[in-house]
């Protein structure tokens, strides 16, 4: 980091914190989605398939980050830029849509308890059977290998254009310890956690880093160069929170209405 | 070879929700691309079109999921 210039340090410091912030808020989220349904093998079946599952899923996210850094590393730095920022425009608008439609009642709020209660059933009623042990193993690899491979490409998209790639790992591991701490300590499903507004407030710094470097990859010099993309989320939170209230809004007239 | 299909559409799964608002935005950011690139438009220009057509998709998209959401329930 170069301290000398204050713009420049300020910048980073810009930079820094929004990478660790965006890894560590998306990662959060996932891990509690994986956490639930660890927790429910662990406690239906036995921590044994709960365990090897989570292993097995963490030794292929491994692989993947190992695959994926060094192919990365060989793309040009405004391709780089340009395919990631697509991806990220398109991962971010999915979160924030979503959690638009949530926040302003026209989709139901994701449930944790709810999620735990469902997959606690499932595994009831496979333990009768002989495979019950590789079922629920199976469950807890898939949920940790789904909920990993986005934590992967979130590291890798918001960390890997400005080589901060060991800033987004550190954001993500202290959402991994987090949720850990967090899920030992309370040993139930962490249905208290906002996730909706986390998944908002995910989704509109995915898609400002996506519109940021997309532009960056077209060759814009944005002004205040990385201190654009506080300016691009400030509009696009606006935005998101007036299309909230428009929608909350209309909706309480087509109550009224009927 | 299911194994392999059921990973191919989470992959996708990641970046597509609506359909519609993807495509849209893959559009957009061909259309803002050829501007900057073949058009001669200032890439600044183009960024700020990119993100000013992302709010207008983004708007559509949840305005569309609305409509279709109570058109679904009045029935």
């Amino acid at each position: 980091m170069v301290v000398g210039n204050p713009d420049e340090t300020m910048s980073n410091v810009t930079t820094i914190t929004s990478t660790v912030t965006a890894a560590f808020l998306a990662s959060f989220v996932e891990f509690v989605e994986a956490f639930t349904i660890v927790l429910a093998v662990g406690l239906t079946q036995s921590w044994r398939p709960a365990l090897i599952g989570t292993g097995l899923a963490a030794a292929v996210l491994a692989a993947l980050v190992l695959l994926l850094g060094p192919i990365l590393s060989l793309i040009p730095l405004h391709a780089l830029q340009f395919a990631i920022g697509v991806l990220l425009i398109l991962f971010g608008m999915r979160w924030l849509r979503k959690a638009i439609l949530r926040a302003s009642g026209v989709l139901p709020l994701h449930d944790e308890a709810k999620a735990f209660a469902e997959e606690t059933d499932l595994l009831r009623r496979q333990a009768g059977q002989r495979s019950a042990g590789y079922l629920a193993g199976l469950a807890a690899f898939k949920a940790v290998l789904l909920e990993g491979v986005e934590v992967v490409f979130i590291v890798i998209a918001v960390g890997t254009v400005h080589g901060m790639t060991l800033y987004a790992s550190l954001g993500a591991l202290g959402a991994c310890g987090l949720v850990l701490v967090i899920g030992l300590v309370v040993h139930r499903p962490l249905a208290r956690v906002p996730e909706n507004t986390l998944k908002f407030v995910v989704g509109v710094m995915i898609t400002s880093f996506g519109i940021f470097w997309t532009g960056e990859g077209l060759g814009a010099a944005w002004p205040g160069e990385d201190l654009a993309i506080i300016a691009i989320l400030a509009i696009l939170a606006l935005f998101s929170l007036v299309v909230v209230r428009y929608l909350r809004g209309s909706r309480s007239l087509v109550g009224a209405a009927r | 070879m299911t194994a392999l299909r059921l990973a191919l559409s989470e992959l996708v799964g990641l970046f597509i929700d609506d359909g519609n608002l993807a495509i849209f935005a893959l559009v957009l950011i061909a259309v803002v691309t050829a501007l900057v690139k073949l058009a001669g438009l200032p890439p600044l220009w183009g960024g700020a079109l990119l993100l000013v057509g992302c709010l207008a998709i983004l708007a559509e998209s949840v305005l569309r999921a609305t409509r279709s959401r109570r058109a679904a329930s009045a029935r």
